[in-house]
């Protein structure tokens, strides 16, 4: 042990770690590449139509030629639904629906914390207040209560996960503010006629911008998640459009004799988490350390 | 002692508040989905018939009255009847709570097992071969949808190794799944913090004072270490413990779990919304007050934290 504890002391030799991280981070690039082309051109590469059903063809398992002559190479579904082009169709649903939460969240997160900062007072607190009360509560339960209430659809489920994740934004750039705020060059742009705005789009923004790269990274992974999360329990994209989490749920049923119909998107599902959230980290000790604590 | 009631005081003023905004959502929500009388009543109820639902509802007085009808409910715990078990929806979700309990401390409990142990021997070896492939599991854990993880513990250990049931709750060997399940999230960020704070106690000044007095390896970790690293541990897991339940919304419907987290997915089925709504507001008022005992006990730890 107490060779152990020296050893600790002792960093990791530099190559190897580079070496390994930049082989990581390549295969990490080249999946988000695949997983975003798979989305843009799904119905040039996906090899069926993903909701074409085929009775003949039902719960086929991963083969090259199939009762229906075509080949499967994750297999058919209880619908005899080609697999890998639900798979490929699914990248859509969850980037598109990944992305506008992330834009989402990043408008209404952004506005509210340049308003509780230049602000500041009574608006400040409430902005804040409500800040606390969300990150105290788990979301998942009120975007379920939500989304009971309203009926699941495209954009309900965008809003709903969008609103999920302003607070880190919000945060971010109220201190941004508050730090220019006090500073004199800002005093004096207001004394010589600048808009806030034109504070806002000179100074904030160019200070927090890694900053918030480094958010919408991680909740991207994060909305991506909920997204299927969602799906799974049958609150989020309906059947018959394909969404990995929606998959993994029809799935579930034939587990034991058609394992590849909720292993193969979940498995890309649990990839794409993992490379986007470990991206988000990478970027995080990049370009923004001070991030680290939240 | 010092300090601790204007603390005590900010975070109940906190809670209070979170416990607020959550109920006055919950109302919103209710009014935005609509007239629930047609709900209630037959397809071709009279007219009268309908009235006479909505007054006794208090439907057909103004919307402050309303919500202030509400909120003097929810502090009774009234939530109205569940229209599907036909008691009081209250009722419903307290005889569901035990499950929920059940599977959050076995999950709690199995996370600090196995993770605490992980932790402390990562970093004790650190850059060694267990230390690589448990912090890589880790992250998996810490990405990994929770939905997913249950699914592939159900495929791989339930169907293809026969050792466990794959649903239900009978017996110890139907609580080892979904604990694992659940528990997965907490288990990979508690082992990662925890290895990270012993690395930082391990390299503090008085850690080499006590190496260089002779203290033995294994008391230098068991004592001075793990004292000194257990504050952060303690909020982080206090949190997680909050986020647990959560989860159990997702790891109760992939395994059949008879908590309130399944219960609220089948009250949504059921357009069962009373139900659903008390289900929100438990789990809230559970999640605000688990949240609030951390606090105060890391307030107690800690006594920095209470001025911040």
């Amino acid at each position: 042990m107490a060779s152990s504890i020296l050893a600790s002391a002792r960093a990791e030799p530099a190559p190897s770690r580079a070496r390994r991280t930049r082989a990581l981070a390549a295969g990490g690039a080249v999946f988000v590449a695949l997983l975003i082309v798979a989305a843009l051109a799904a119905p040039v590469i996906a090899p069926a139509d993903p909701i074409r059903q085929s009775l003949r063809g039902r719960l086929s398992a991963p083969t090259l030629s199939g009762a229906d002559g075509r080949s499967h190479l994750l297999g058919t579904d209880h619908l005899g639904r080609d697999v890998l082009s639900r798979v490929i169709y699914g990248a859509r649903v969850s980037l598109l629906v990944g992305f506008a939460a992330v834009i989402v969240g990043g408008l209404v997160g952004a506005t509210l914390g340049l308003v509780a900062g230049f602000r500041g007072g009574w608006t400040d607190s409430m902005i804040m207040t409500l800040a606390d009360a969300q990150l105290a509560f788990p979301f998942i339960l009120l975007a379920i209560g939500i989304i009971a209430v309203l009926g699941p659809s495209f954009h309900t489920l965008i809003v709903v996960i969008g609103l999920s994740g302003w607070v880190t934004y919000a945060r971010v750039l109220r201190s941004q503010v508050l730090v220019l705020r006090s500073r004199e060059f800002v005093d004096a742009i207001h004394a010589l006629g600048g808009s806030v705005a034109r504070v806002i789009a000179r100074h904030v923004l160019p200070n927090v911008l890694s900053s918030l790269v480094v958010i919408a990274t991680l909740e991207l992974a994060r909305a991506i998640v909920l997204e299927a999360t969602l799906s799974f329990l049958g609150l989020g994209v309906q059947p018959p459009t394909p969404s990995w989490g929606g998959m993994v749920h029809e799935g579930r049923e034939y587990l034991d004799s058609a394992w590849w119909i909720s292993t193969a998107p979940g498995i890309v599902l649990m990839l794409t988490s993992i490379v986007v959230s470990r991206t988000g980290d990478w970027l995080r000790d990049l370009l923004d350390p001070t991030l680290r604590g939240e | 002692m010092r300090g601790l009631l204007p603390f005590l005081a900010s975070r109940l003023l906190r809670a209070a508040i979170a416990l607020w905004l959550v109920s006055t959502v919950v109302f919103v929500v209710m009014r935005l989905s609509g007239d629930p009388v047609p709900l209630l009543l037959p397809p071709y109820a009279p007219q009268s018939e309908f009235a006479r639902v909505r007054a006794e509802l208090g439907l057909d007085r103004p919307l402050p009255v309303q919500y202030a009808v509400f909120l003097g409910s929810v502090v009774h715990g009234d939530f109205g009847q569940s229209i599907h078990f036909r008691q009081p929806a209250i009722r419903v979700v307290v005889g569901y709570l035990p499950a929920t309990f059940e599977l959050g401390l076995a999950a709690f409990a199995l996370a600090l097992l196995v993770a605490l142990p992980i932790g402390i021997v990562s970093a004790v070896k650190r850059n060694s071969a267990v230390d690589q492939a448990t912090m890589a599991l880790a992250l998996v854990g810490q990405s990994a949808p929770t939905f997913f993880i249950g699914i592939l513990l159900i495929l791989i250990v339930s169907l293809k190794l026969g050792l466990l049931p794959t649903s239900g709750r009978e017996g110890w060997q139907s609580l080892v799944l979904p604990a694992l399940t659940l528990g997965a999230f907490t288990m990979a960020s508690i082992a990662r913090l925890t290895r990270s704070s012993v690395l930082e106690v391990l390299r503090a000044d008085y850690i080499r004072t006590a190496r260089a007095k002779g203290v033995s390896d294994a008391v230098v970790v068991a004592k001075h270490t793990l004292k000194n690293a257990a504050v952060p541990i303690v909020t982080i897991t206090g949190l997680q413990f909050g986020t647990l339940l959560g989860g159990a919304v997702v790891t109760e419907t992939v395994f059949a779990w008879p908590g309130i987290g399944r219960l609220a997915i089948q009250s949504i089925y059921n357009r069962d919304y009373p139900v659903v709504q008390c289900t929100v507001f438990i789990s809230a008022v559970l999640f605000i007050v688990i949240n609030f005992c951390v606090d105060l006990i890391y307030g107690l730890l800690d006594p920095r934290v209470r001025s911040s």
